[in-house]
């Protein structure tokens, strides 16, 4: 009994050692030192100073931006200390409430009704998700370039460029990332 | 005992079977089956809860009182059903008991005070003790089992065997036992008792068979857990369904939380009571089975491990070969007729009254024609045959003839001056490679050529080894003889292995061999010398024949003695697992459609959409659950005759069985209750019960 | 589907397929006590340790020294992790600044970890220190894991065994596990996913300006982001591989520095059904004939495809509330379209539906996406995944014992109907065995049943309950479904982060793992004890499709007898209560 007890205790001790501490604190440097800005949270600087994570999203609900997804994370939208959905299942009236309300807004800058993109009136599961479909950006598109004066031609450019392809040609879905588009049209609306 | 062709539904015990459902009601009895005990507080319940309904106003539960009396009603056929089946597969085996035990009624008894004085006394049987001597006379029933110490007589053992044919019993050897209660016909016995009347062999197996002192089997035990395993899931499932509803009803804002009869209707529904019912039921048709084929076994565990049984050992003689060799062939030396040979084979062979003697004048005359003739004139003088000498033969008209094994016939010619045609010897030499004896014959101090001497392997027999292989059982030939002859015999009978030069103490070790590597081993046997082996195997079948030594050591017997039994109890065994598994399967299989009908029913109030469930599309809730509960009590008496026969069993492959099995009981489990739960709501629809 | 769905699902099914034999076959001679590349590096250290632990020359248990082992290190690990989350507001490496856990909701955390579910009651990154994720929390995904192994390897000692008493060593099994297994693979995920942006930072939360003020429920503007960071990869890889699922952030692998690209997604989704994958071949290899592992593994994707197929499809489908508001749900190459409440632009349909069905077939628990926002049926799939008892790849270990479980059960119904004692790989199933396996398959789902039960009717129970109707008591019955079969995963609307769950789900979870694993050692005791009869011409081979169809049936059919009528006052009632689509 003693004697199994003594084994239990330093093989814990010895587990815990190598895979919450030697484990753990290895996977660091050879990150540091390998992917550094990877291992950081893939932070941008513009003008030496951080205006984001290009993985996180970022709350947009003027015109002249490219607005993301529904977030329903508190008590603020796109709350990174505070990742989570809105775990509204498909009946949930506040579900349908959401939708209406984004679907009047978006309509306010004018919109079709029919085929809205759906990820443009639900929340992501992270709360943080920093893409939208394409197809949520063509509709914003119209919108942006009336509140910008921007020609359509320039603000679908930057749509373009700042969408990206599956991975690989297959891996996920096309997407938009919305923080660096939108950061991308300040920059050219700066110039 | 006349073979009991009890039908399966025979008046008589349908009439006591049906006094016995009600018998059967005690909670004592109940309890020994959890599955059936469930259903039993069950109906407890509801017809209380039909009792209470009787005094409410019908709007407060829900449901009409008629309907939770029908939920009553027919939750207590259900029991009755299942007290039914099993009480009519006990009625069968008392017939049988009862036929076997007619045969051992009190008798009066010849007690001889000693062996000597041949001075006895009457007294009842049933007063005899062990060890006590009774004499019994031509037309006297032997009352006890025992072994004969003095005497030769005939005995009529129809009683026990069924077979008319008197049987011989002596003092000594393989033939000595006695069973109480068969009838001595001729001459007399002096017997000493070795069981008392009561507590024999034969009156333990009748208790067996009656089912008083019937033992669960193993696989009975496991498939029992499995069944209360489930019960106890269903149970959680219905119980938790309570609380389940009282919420949904909260959320939904409509309806009634389910009630307890609906509850307890769907519990009894999901509960395996099809098999549960059948259970025992199926266990006591087994041994029904094998007491019909006249087999009594020790105990249902030896019933269940013959459907297990991995190597079958059988002696050669008389199981796969006819009982004796047979002179098959004359072959006459150089110079001698066929017909000289014969005729001399058939004079020395006159006065020997062994089979093997017998066979060669057969032979002798279906070849040639010849006939006893009328000896006495011709004054002849029989030798007999003598371990020394090791020939027998005649002399007559002072011709010396004699017939025996080559070496002593050629010892015997030599010193006559004679000597052993080479022609001979290789005929000799041949014979024994392909597995027959050679007997020489000889004149004087002339040999006139051999006689062969061959096994007979049973006509049939080597397409039941195919059968077996097909099974997965392994056969293994015993016998005495040398592995030449054996491996010939092995090779026509289609065995796979043989032991030959077979030593009571080689077969064990044999046994032991098979054992150690897992597999079960049955055999069968007679003698004493067999004990061992017999209390070693599996599965060992002793013939009634044989001696009480080997009755004690086997765990069944043959009342027959027909040791090709084994077989039929392999299958026997397999037809009494076969039954369980594929009734269990059933039992759950059934399961799938009684949910359709009783979940969109139970909640049609609280959640209308679920009626998308309803496949059957059932004439309104209270019937819906009311065919559910009426199907799973009908199909446990529909399924009565199968649980009482047993699943019909074909040799083939494991995998051949299942697929067979499955499509029939898994299958036919999903599909037949959707079919009978709708014919049983058109019929309560059509007739407005509900 | 859309053609690249099925690509996406063929590739991903493709390559855990292509890697089953290779990592099985090293398992195998990992628990064989052969795996001479590693020991190279480890064999020092290992012998060492067993010097150090007393472990001395007799390195054989019998199933009670075994299970001994298995508990007092699961004793162990509860009472360190809970402590260190009751103290972490006193220890180093806290860069948030967080106070210590509450005592509920530790037990609740302790409980989840040791016995390998990971169910989470709190947020990661606004509950957990640093120290708290690495020391308690890393720890255990690789100890719970690597118990969960060894007792498989014990419970395929007692089928290769004969006539003994023993069934190896614990604590031999668990650090080779952990030595030559979970740690080398975790070392190459984690690597792998830093270069895809998981972070791996000590550093305190980013403080970032935001270019438009986020706007609070409570109109309150909010200027600046908090970016949480943390030491992630290396817990992500290890809580993927180990079937754990407790992620370091509260959206778990929603979250985009858990998971942040496809390619990081379907990494992590390999990584969570890699091991219990491989572990049929390793079964196979280990018992001498690798085509019963591969039947094993075949049952298993037989019911994981048509299941992954009816959640792709009916969240494709998606919300036919929000279609008739005008929302487009069809897929195309500029939308993935369907469900997407609850689930991630970059994941979309395909690979949130697949990962659903993953995480909870295996008993991962980690999410990519939101399974409360599911539609009914892509719901209740995963939720059924967890009820018929994680056996379908299950959690690493415990997924293919509970199958060899079930496989019992199969063998014992097949064997009475050729009318035969059944056996399995030569050892013959008696009542001990049934009793044990009864045991094992009846505690999850009596737990699951009961903690609903009470859960719905006590108003401490309903409090906690987020969506109206019937979806509100999915949430509950997903929550003990979840708990009770170790898997982590939640309708996470239901709030959980109560003394009454947190208590009730605790008891639920450990019932669900020791009362598994307990029968499991003691069936495994009562096999090594036997003889091994050869198999003949009358044993029923159980590699054959005939046995995995049955092996299947028997599955699917005791899970759905189980919960049909729980799963039709949920998600099947909610099902047939959606809107039509005009």
């Amino acid at each position: 009994m003693l004697h199994q007890l003594r084994a239990a205790t330093v093989m814990f001790a010895a587990l815990t050692v190598l895979t919450g501490v030697v484990y753990p604190l290895f996977i660091s440097v050879v990150a540091q030192v390998a992917f550094p800005r990877q291992a950081n949270g893939s932070l941008i600087q513009v003008d030496q100073r951080t205006v984001g994570s290009e993985l996180i999203g970022q709350s947009f609900t003027k015109p002249e931006y490219f607005w993301g997804r529904l977030s329903a994370t508190g008590p603020v939208p796109y709350n990174a200390a505070a990742s989570g959905g809105s775990n509204f299942g498909p009946l949930h009236p506040d579900l349908k409430q959401a939708a209406e309300t984004r679907i009047a807004a978006l309509q306010t800058g004018g919109l079709r009704t029919k085929g809205i993109p759906v990820d443009l009136v639900t929340a992501s599961g992270s709360g943080l998700d920093p893409h939208i479909s394409p197809a949520a950006a063509e509709a914003q598109v119209a919108r942006v370039v009336a509140a910008r004066r921007m020609s359509e031609d320039t603000v679908r450019k930057l749509v373009r460029d700042h969408t990206e392809g599956r991975q690989l040609g297959i891996l996920g879905e096309p997407r938009v990332n919305v923080l660096r588009l939108n950061l991308a049209l300040d920059q050219h609306s700066r110039q | 005992m006349t073979k009991t062709s009890t039908h399966l539904l025979d008046t008589k015990i349908l009439g006591q079977a049906v006094a016995a459902s009600f018998q059967k009601l005690d909670p004592r009895v109940q309890l020994r089956n959890p599955v059936m005990f469930a259903v039993y507080l069950g109906s407890i319940l509801t017809t209380i809860l039909w009792v209470q309904s009787l005094g409410e106003a019908a709007g407060t539960t829900g449901e009409s009182s008629g309907f939770v009396l029908g939920i009553a009603a027919w939750l207590w056929f259900t029991v009755l059903f299942a007290n039914f089946a099993e009480a009519i597969a006990e009625g069968h085996g008392k017939a049988q008991a009862a036929s076997l035990k007619s045969s051992r009624m009190t008798v009066a008894a010849q007690r001889l005070s000693n062996l000597k004085g041949r001075v006895t006394e009457e007294v009842p049987a049933t007063d005899l003790k062990l060890g006590d001597l009774v004499l019994v006379k031509a037309g006297e029933t032997i009352p006890a089992d025992g072994e004969v110490i003095e005497g030769v007589a005939s005995v009529d053992e129809s009683a026990i065997t069924g077979e008319s044919a008197p049987v011989v019993r002596e003092s000594g050897g393989d033939r000595s036992s006695v069973t109480g209660g068969t009838r001595v016909i001729s001459d007399w016995l002096i017997v000493e008792v070795k069981t008392l009347p009561g507590q024999s062999f034969l009156d333990r197996m009748i208790a067996m068979v009656e089912g008083a002192k019937r033992q669960k089997t193993p696989n009975e035990i496991a498939l029992a857990i499995l069944l209360a395993a489930l019960t106890l899931i269903f149970l959680l499932v219905v119980a938790t369904l309570l609380p389940y509803s009282v919420f949904s009803v909260q959320v939904s804002g409509q309806g009634r939380p389910i009630s307890l009869t609906v509850l307890v209707a769907l519990f009894v529904c999901l509960a395996p009571t099809t098999i549960g019912a059948l259970l025992s039921a199926i266990g006591i048709a087994g041994m029904n089975r094998l007491s019909r084929a006249n087999v009594l076994a020790m105990s249902g565990r030896a019933v269940e491990a013959a459907g297990d049984v991995d190597v079958l050992l059988l002696d050669k003689t008389g199981t796969i070969t006819l009982g004796n060799r047979q002179a098959t062939r004359f072959i006459p030396t150089a110079g001698i007729e066929e017909r000289a040979l014969a005729e001399a084979a058939h004079l020395a062979s006159l006065a020997d009254e062994t089979a093997e003697g017998r066979s060669i004048a057969v032979l002798a005359k279906k070849q040639f024609g010849l006939r006893g003739r009328d000896l006495e004139q011709d004054q002849p003088t029989f030798v007999p045959f003598s371990a020394r000498t090791r020939m027998s033969g005649v002399t007559i008209d002072g011709r010396a003839i004699r017939k025996g094994a080559a070496e002593a016939v050629e010892t015997h010619v030599r010193t006559l001056g004679g000597f052993l045609p080479e022609d001979v010897r290789t005929a000799v030499q041949q014979i024994a490679r392909g597995g027959g004896t050679p007997l020489v014959v000889s004149e004087d101090a002339k040999v006139l050529g051999v006689i062969e001497l061959k096994d007979i392997v049973k006509g049939g027999i080597k397409e039941r080894f195919a059968e077996l292989r097909q099974m997965g059982i392994k056969t293994v030939m015993i016998t005495g003889d040398n592995p030449l002859t054996a491996a010939a015999i092995a090779a026509e009978a289609g065995v796979d292995d043989f032991l030959a030069e077979a030593t009571p103490e080689a077969k064990l070790m044999l046994i032991r061999d098979y054992q150690k590597g897992g597999r079960l081993v049955a055999m069968t046997g007679d003698g004493t010398n067999d004990a061992p082996a017999l209390a070693q195997a599996d599965v060992a079948v002793a013939m009634n024949s044989g001696t009480q030594a080997a009755k004690e050591a086997g765990n069944m017997v043959d009342l027959d003695s027909n040791p090709t039994k084994l077989i039929e109890i392999v299958n026997i065994g397999k037809q009494l697992l076969m039954t369980r598994g594929s009734l269990t399967t059933f039992s759950i299989a059934n399961d799938v459609a009684k949910y359709f009908a009783i979940l969109p029913a139970a909640f049609a109030a609280t959640y209308p959409a679920l009626k998308a469930l309803d496949l059957m599309h059932l004439s309104s809730p209270a019937s819906a659950i009311l065919s559910a509960v009426i199907f799973n009590a009908l199909i446990i008496i529909a399924l009565v005759p199968l649980a009482l026969k047993g699943v019909s069993y074909r040799p083939v492959g494991a995998a051949q069985l299942l697929r067979n099995n499955l499509l029939i009981y898994g299958l036919g489990g999903l599909v037949v209750p959707f079919v009978g739960i709708k014919v049983i709501d058109m019929l309560l629809a059509a007739v407005n019960l509900a | 589907m859309t053609t690249n769905a099925v690509l996406q699902l063929s590739l991903a099914l493709g390559l855990l397929l292509a890697c089953v034999k290779p990592l099985g076959w090293h398992m195998a001679q990992v628990y064989s006590g052969q795996a001479p590349f590693f020991e190279r590096f480890f064999g020092p250290f290992e012998r060492w340790l067993y010097r150090a632990a007393g472990l001395g020359k007799c390195l054989e248990m019998s199933w009670r020294q075994y299970a001994f082992a298995v508990i007092s290190l699961s004793l162990l690990s509860f009472v360190a992790v809970y402590a260190l989350q009751r103290v972490q507001g006193w220890l180093p490496l806290n860069p948030a600044g967080l106070p210590a856990v509450s005592p509920d909701s530790s037990f609740n955390t302790a409980v989840s970890f040791t016995t390998n579910t990971n169910w989470q009651g709190y947020g990661g990154e606004a509950t957990m220190s640093d120290l708290t994720q690495m020391l308690a929390l890393t720890v255990q995904n690789f100890v719970s894991a690597a118990a969960g192994m060894a007792v498989l390897v014990a419970l395929i000692r007692g089928f290769t065994r004969s006539t003994t008493n023993t069934i190896g060593n614990f604590w031999v099994d668990v650090v080779r596990g952990t030595l030559y297994i979970l740690l080398p693979l975790s070392t190459v995920l984690a690597v792998a996913l830093v270069s895809q942006g998981v972070v791996q930072s000590f550093s305190a939360p980013h403080q970032v300006t935001l270019l438009e003020p986020a706007v609070g429920v409570d109109g309150n503007l909010e200027n600046t982001q908090s970016i949480a960071v943390g030491p992630v990869a290396s817990q992500v890889a290890i809580k993927q591989l180990g079937t754990n699922g407790g992620g370091y952030f509260n959206a778990n692998s929603a979250h985009p520095l858990e998971n942040p690209t496809p390619l990081s997604n379907l990494l992590q989704l390999l990584a969570i059904l890699l091991i219990p994958a491989a572990l049929c071949h390793t079964f196979g290899e280990m018992v001498g004939d690798r085509r019963q592992g591969w039947a094993l593994l075949a049952a298993m994707s037989v019911v994981f495809v048509p299941l992954l197929v009816l959640v792709v499809v009916a969240e494709q489908q998606g919300n036919p509330v929000l279609q008739n508001l005008g929302v487009g749900l069809a897929a195309s190459d500029v939308q993935s379209g369907g469900n997407m409440e609850g689930k991630e632009t970059r994941f979309g349909i395909v690979n949130s539906s697949l990962w659903a069905v993953a995480t909870t077939a295996a008993s991962n628990g980690s999410v990519n996406s939101m399974h409360d926002s599911y539609t009914p049926l892509g719901g209740l799939v995963p939720m059924w995944l967890m009820q018929l008892g994680e056996v379908i790849f299950g959690g690493v270990g415990s997924g293919l014992y509970g199958l060899l479980i079930f496989a019992i059960v199969t063998v014992f119904l097949s064997g009475l109907m050729v009318g035969r004692t059944p056996e399995y790989l030569g050892k013959k199933i008696g009542a001990f065995e049934m009793k044990m396996a009864a045991l094992a398959i009846l505690a999850p789902c009596a737990m699951v049943l009961l903690g609903a039960a009470i859960a719905v009717v006590s108003p401490a129970g309903t409090a906690s309950i987020f969506n109206p109707g019937p979806h509100g008591f999915s949430e509950v019955l997903y929550a003990f479904s979840s708990a009770s079969n170790n898997n982590g995963s939640a309708f996470a609307g239901l709030g959980a982060n109560t003394p009454f769950y947190n208590g009730m789900l605790a008891l639920t979870m450990l019932v669900g793992r020791f009362w598994v694993m307990l029968p499991v050692l003691a069936i495994a005791g009562s096999l090594a004890a036997k003889k091994t009869v050869p198999a003949g011409a009358g044993t029923l081979p159980t590699h054959t499709p005939l046995f995995v169809g049955l092996l299947v049936a028997v599955v699917v059919v005791v899970g759905a007898l189980s919960f049909l009528p729980a799963l039709a006052l949920g998600p099947i009632v909610e099902h047939l209560s959606l809107p039509k689509s005009s």
